[in-house]
């Protein structure tokens, strides 16, 4: 049967079945390769996308459930991949073997939008089910406290601004 | 000492056969190693291997033989090559190249990719300044002394050009024996304008915006999907029935075929066909499969440990690695001796891609699409399981969702070739399902040790006996990589390295006993550090054991041992252990200043010391940790506070690459020692995901700082030694926190209560 659902600000016609896990409709019937399979049950957050902003296991959301949901993925989160968690990704050099970072920045986008100024607890608490087996946590969390003071209040993206060049440059 | 075959060695043997050929070549320069091979040195025609490239505008294209999966390897490498080349490093890209016969051995292990890059690559680097000088200044008509090279410009006698200026007007026909690339000079490290400089890792991006492809996506027009039955047991199953009544009501569905594997690597796999992953992965669900199995599926984790504890009894089991004359005697007339034994549970690599693999037939040649760290490993797998030459097989690269050694052995990509071959060659994406990949794991083997050393009256160690038994994934899939031992008999290397310490404590013996019933019952892995992340358990507990036997401070006694005297100076190791255990001792004395060790800390806390070589003696990566932990005294609860790590890596190549996979090691080394281990029962792993298999999160992550010593030496290789150096630290943090001694990883909590009432 043939459904309709919103993913990154289109309307995608999809047909796999109702049970099927809208991971592998994102990923093998709309192509879109950056949400990854880790676990298959919702325990190591590979496989986050937001719906309505929130994000989600996508490995355990059965398409039938997604309904008019808006549904955003990695590819989806900003256009150029510049999203200010991208881009303090890349300053942090967080990622290592990087098949977990799509989760992990769908993730802590959708803390930092709940949550702009996460205490350290906070971030432990949202981002603890989401895996990392390279073990990146150390920039994981720098770059999420470097994301919260660039898209936080202007004085925290000014004492964040000199020290992001400096990465940049180097 | 023994000294080890290593690949170095083998790399070694096929490079000195090789010249080294600048020629102009199409559209771009191309800087080759020439290998005379055998079928066609009689016509004297040399096959070029390429290792980079310049095109007319000037582009450098390194390529890179190395898996990408986290270290960020091939900027690492590319970076070597643009320090001698003198290349602009914005003008430098890099690619990682699919199999191919010309690139030699294709393995991404061992932290040996940088080691064992960079003189090759440096004196690549070197040959292509030269030739590129040369040509540069006769296309200016200036002497070539006069001339230097810089940022990918020839200047001399008041003009210039570039590098791709000279490729695209000059003839570049220099070549270089092998003699003379073995002689090119390399660069002090102060002329250094890359090497030891930040730059940013060029992997990164696309890993922040969904574009990285790893094996999982990768996708052919038509193919079709499978996820197997994977069968009770790894080695003895044979397929009696498949029923796939029920499976025919799955939409989707095609069919099941029990595949023949003249490999031996898949034996008793059933694939399940079906149009989408989501339709196999139900209709598997469905499939019955009746298995005829051997005696492995009554195997128990604790049949395995008492195995191993049996064949370490018998003194004439195993390879002798150290076999110094005197330890029975030294034992015999001891003051004092100390004995203990040392296990650690079986884990799993749980690299979070799960295996898989795409593979079809295409004009002739099978296509494996895949992620991989062995190339040349799997490659005879795949031609005896296909039956073809291995010039008709090849294996197409991609990232890697986590290789931590899984991926060295290539039994996946078997799988969904001979799945391919069942239906004529036509695509077939096989993937596994997290239970499926850790039931298939090849897991780090369970592992038992005795450690004996005896004392003079002073308290000095006068002779030391370590044995060591686990399942060996050498002698299972790479048996021409095991050297023999002292008295002959051939032994795993990697699941015996750091056994064979620096230390200096008399005579001493090291032996290496493979566990039988484990290699018949799984299919050990090689696991981030292999034998080293469970000897270096014992060596280093063990050290501290024996340290307050004797009265003394753990560091103090460590550091009177390692007076690299002797086997210990680092003259018999080759070039990159020059200076031998003086560099161990000298990041231990590094660590106690770091780590403020001696100072007072509140009660149930404690510190605990660790140092070992990291991977091998010819590639030692001198590492030292302090861990700070909490032991809750009601619940045995341990917390890790604080990890300081030293390390002397010699050169450090990408100073930010090398810091993260420091932490990324350490991190390993903490979760292996308290979070991750299962055991086998029935002959299978019993946690097979994340609900009972719980390796370390965010919230577990202490304090941590990683040191490096700065040095002028070669470098060597970081991606696995901190994983060896923690759980040691841990151990014997536990110890000066609550007395507590604890002998076995994964340390579980109820067993520091146990330990802390015998305390």
């Amino acid at each position: 049967m043939s459904r309709t659902i919103h993913l990154n600000g289109r309307a995608v016609s999809v047909d796999s079945p109702d049970d099927t896990p809208l991971l592998w409709v994102i990923r093998d019937e709309v192509g879109l390769k950056g949400s990854k399979f880790g676990c298959g049950i919702g325990a190591c957050g590979a496989c986050t996308v937001h719906i309505n902003g929130k994000a989600t296991r996508s490995c355990v959301t059965p398409l039938s459930a997604v309904g008019d949901a808006k549904v955003t993925t990695i590819e989806g989160l900003d256009p150029a991949g510049a999203h200010p968690v991208q881009k303090a990704w890349i300053e942090e050099q967080a990622p290592q073997c990087g098949y977990c970072q799509s989760g992990q920045i769908m993730q802590a986008a959708a803390l930092l939008a709940a949550t702009p100024k996460p205490t350290d607890a906070e971030i432990d608490k949202a981002m603890n089910g989401n895996l990392c087996r390279c073990m990146a946590y150390v920039r994981i969390k720098k770059a999420i406290k470097r994301a919260a003071g660039e898209t936080g209040a202007p004085k925290a993206a000014a004492k964040a601004a000199p020290k992001a060049k400096a990465g940049a440059s180097a | 000492m023994n000294r080890h075959l290593t690949p170095t060695d083998l790399q070694a043997g096929a490079t000195s056969r090789r010249g080294f050929l600048i020629a102009a070549a199409g559209t771009g320069l191309l800087f080759s190693f020439t290998g005379a091979g055998p079928a066609n040195a009689a016509a004297g025609a040399f096959e070029p291997t390429i290792w980079y490239g310049i095109a007319p505008d000037g582009v450098v294209t390194v390529h890179v033989i190395r898996a990408e999966m986290g270290q960020h390897v091939g900027t690492a490498i590319a970076r070597i090559v643009a320090e001698e080349l003198e290349a602009d490093w914005s003008k430098v890209k890099f690619d990682h190249v699919d199999s191919a016969a010309k690139w030699g051995l294709m393995v991404t292990g061992g932290s040996w990719s940088v080691w064992q890059s960079f003189p090759l690559m440096s004196q690549a680097g070197a040959a292509g300044r030269i030739a590129l000088i040369e040509e540069g200044a006769r296309l200016m008509g200036v002497p070539a002394a006069s001339c230097t090279a810089r940022n990918s410009v020839v200047s001399g006698g008041g003009k210039s050009i570039t590098y791709g200026q000279i490729v695209s007007k000059g003839e570049l026909k220099r070549t270089f024996t092998a003699e003379q690339l073995a002689k090119m000079p390399i660069k002090p490290p102060a002329e250094r304008r890359l090497i030891g400089k930040p730059a940013q890792a060029r992997d990164i991006p696309a890993k922040t915006n969904g574009t990285a492809r790893y094996g999982i996506d990768a996708e052919v027009p038509g193919m079709v999907f499978a996820r197997p039955k994977v069968p009770p047991t790894r080695n003895d199953s044979k397929v009696v029935s498949i029923d796939d009544s029920a499976a025919k009501a799955v939409p989707g569905y095609l069919q099941s075929i029990a595949l023949e594997d003249p490999s031996a690597n898949v034996p008793g796999w059933v694939m399940v066909y079906a149009k989408s992953f989501w339709a196999a992965n139900k209709a598997a669900d469905l499939v019955k499969v009746t298995w005829n199995s051997g005696d492995s599926a009554k195997v128990s984790e604790a049949d395995l440990q008492s195995h191993a504890a049996a064949l370490i009894a018998d003194p004439k089991s195993g390879g002798t690695v150290v076999d110094d004359k005197g330890v029975d005697a030294a034992f015999a007339g001891a003051a004092k001796t100390l004995s203990a034994t040392y296990t650690t549970s079986t884990a799993l690599h749980f690299q979070m891609e799960p295996i898989n693999a795409l593979a079809f037939e295409k004009d002739g040649v099978f296509e494996i699409h895949t992620g991989n760290q062995w190339q040349s490993l799997v490659l005879p797998w795949l031609a005896k399981a296909l039956g073809r030459p291995e010039d008709k097989i090849v294996m197409r690269t991609y990232l890697l969702g986590g290789g931590f050694g899984r991926r060295l052995n290539g039994d996946y990509a078997v799988a969904a070739a001979l799945a391919s071959k069942a239906i004529g060659g036509k695509p077939v994406k096989m993937v596994c399902t997290r239970p499926d990949d850790s039931r298939f794991d090849s897991p780090r083997s369970a592992s038992t040790q005795v450690v004996k050393m005896a004392f003079g009256p002073d308290g000095k160690p006068t002779a030391m006996d370590h044995a060591a038994c686990a399942g060996w994934p050498t002698e299972v899939m790479a048996p021409f990589f095991m050297p023999k031992g002292e008295n002959g008999v051939a032994f795993d290397p990697f699941a015996i390295n750091g056994a064979n310490h620096w230390y200096n404590v008399g005579p001493q013996r090291v032996r290496a006993i493979s566990n039988d019933l484990a290699n018949k019952t799984f299919r050990p892995g090689w696991l981030r550090s292999v034998g080293p992340g469970w000897t270096n358990w014992a060596v280093e507990s063990f050290m501290d054991e024996a340290a307050h036997a004797s009265g003394k401070d753990p560091l103090a006694f460590r550091l009177s041992l390692l007076d690299a005297s002797g086997r210990n100076s680092g003259k018999a190791d080759g070039l990159t252990a020059n200076g031998g255990a003086s560099r161990q001792a000298a990041v231990l004395k590094r660590l106690k200043v770091a780590a403020g060790l001696g100072k007072k800390l509140p009660a149930n806390t404690g510190v605990g010391i660790a140092t070992t070589f990291g991977q091998e003696r010819d590639m030692p990566t001198w590492s030292a940790c302090a861990a700070q932990v909490h032991v809750d005294p009601a619940s045995g609860k341990v917390t890790v506070e604080r990890l300081t790590l030293v390390v002397d890596c010699g050169a450090v190549v990408s100073p930010d690459g090398a810091r993260s996979q420091m932490e990324g090691a350490a991190l390993w080394g903490m979760s292996l020692a308290l979070f991750e281990g299962t055991e086998f029962k029935d002959g299978q792993v019993k946690d097979t995901n994340l609900s009972t298999y719980t390796p370390l999160r965010m919230a577990d992550v202490p304090q941590i700082e990683v040191i490096f010593i700065e040095s002028p030496e070669p470098p060597v290789g970081l991606g696995e030694p901190a994983t060896t150096v923690v759980g040691p630290a841990i151990g014997n943090a536990i110890f000066a926190a609550s007395g507590a001694r604890v002998r076995d990883l994964p340390i579980r909590p109820k067993a520091v209560l146990a330990a802390m009432k015998k305390a």
